[in-house]
């Protein structure tokens, strides 16, 4: 019942919004087929602008994990993170998460298919996907897309955020299932 | 600080793989051994390549969904829906946005992409996002730095306003879990945590000289003197 809630909610969302638009603009009498198509245009500009921020970042990103960096960082990490309770498997979920969506959605699968979806691990792992962003990502793109340099306490707080996240998912998930 | 950190990836992954190439055995019976090979520099230039390919192909594959979405958002814009929404959600943002005229297009736009956020529409959200950084551009006084606006708009989204996880709990239903929607109360909880704790941190530290706007509090400084 409560899933099928749920799976409701995530399947009528965009279609809802999209008929709530149309509807509206229907309702006040848009042009909406030529108001959207001119809408619609800036979408390849859009797209085309982000391409140099996203070679960088994961280019960048791809150099630092293919290298074996990475883990390397993992190993030297595992004391201080087994203190606050999370296993050292998790590690490179909580270093990959800001960097890389893709790289954090692999690795999120990995442990579901390692560990089994019911292992406190995996269920550590997708709580952190949950509740955490791809911080770098978002900055670059969101602030490269209008040509922002100087970034200023942006980043450092959306790094304390994704500190609080990811130790509230640790927390979270030793009390629920712990 | 993004400069660092590009640095120290793009570096420190070229340094490491670059000691790896001596191939040192630490727990050799023999003591130190050296199996010198180029293997992980290689792997780690097809690394680069495959990810600068990926980068474009994700761009490319984002051109659609842009367009639909800022065909919608423009359809919202002309009918006045964004304005409609904005206000019912207004005593709240014009807390956080105090710098943002609450009828201002970037306010519509900020509150419809904070909504996709929260049902886990990533996809959607980014194009929203992106034009409600160009609006918040148009109120930028000096175009190379970001406003209080702007990082503020930002925390948010880095904090992931999430209610409904959808793409992990599809992957988790794909695995078999015994209950794979189980993680969203966890979750929840998990990101109204870093949410607040990234309004906090914005907050206080947008008043440290280190992150001060330039220019724009002349005035007020001149006042209080």
């Amino acid at each position: 019942m409560f899933q099928g809630v749920i799976n409701g909610v995530s399947a009528i969302a965009i279609p809802l919004l999209i008929l709530a638009i149309v509807g509206h603009g229907w309702y006040k009498k848009v042009k909406v087929y030529e108001v959207f198509t001119e809408g619609a245009k800036e979408g390849f500009n859009v797209a085309v602008r982000i391409i140099p921020f996203l070679v960088a970042i994961l280019v960048a990103i791809g150099a630092f994990r293919a290298s074996g960096a990475l883990d390397l960082i993992t190993g030297l990490l595992s004391p201080l993170t087994s203190w606050i309770g999370m296993p050292g498997e998790v590690i490179p979920m909580a270093l990959m998460r800001p960097l890389s969506g893709s790289g954090a959605m692999g690795i999120v699968s990995e442990l579901i298919n390692t560990y089994g979806p019911d292992s406190i691990i995996a269920r550590m792992a997708a709580i952190m996907e949950g509740s955490t962003e791809t911080t770098f990502y978002i900055l670059a793109v969101y602030f490269g897309s209008v040509g922002v340099k100087k970034t200023r306490h942006a980043l450092p707080a959306a790094l304390l955020a994704d500190l609080a996240g990811i130790i509230a998912a640790v927390v979270v998930t030793q009390m629920v299932f712990g | 600080m993004i400069n660092t950190i590009w640095i120290v990836l793009m570096a420190g992954g070229i340094l490491v793989a670059g000691f790896q190439c001596l191939g040192l055995d630490y727990s050799s019976a023999e003591g130190l051994v050296m199996n010198p090979s180029f293997v992980p520099l290689t792997v780690l230039t097809k690394g680069l390549f495959d990810s600068a390919k990926a980068s474009v192909n994700l761009a490319m594959g984002l051109i659609g969904i842009m367009a639909l979405w800022l065909g919608l958002m423009k359809i919202a814009e002309e009918s006045g829906l964004v304005k409609l929404f904005a206000r019912a959600v207004r005593p709240v943002m014009v807390k956080l946005f105090p710098d943002v005229p609450p009828d201002h297009p970037a306010m519509g736009a900020m509150v419809m992409n904070i909504a996709a956020n929260m049902l886990g529409l990533g996809n959607a959200a980014t194009p929203l996002g992106l034009k409600a950084m160009q609006e918040l551009q148009s109120l930028n006084k000096v175009k190379d730095t970001a406003t209080n606006a702007m990082a503020t708009f930002m925390a948010l989204n880095t904090s992931s306003v999430t209610f409904i996880p959808a793409t992990v709990i599809g992957i988790r239903a794909a695995a078999n879990a015994s209950n794979p929607a189980e993680i969203i109360g966890p979750v929840i909880l998990a990101t109204g945590v870093s949410t607040t704790v990234a309004i906090i941190a914005i907050k206080v530290l947008q008043k440290l000289p280190k992150y001060r706007m330039p220019q724009v509090d002349v005035e007020v400084e001149g006042k209080e003197v």
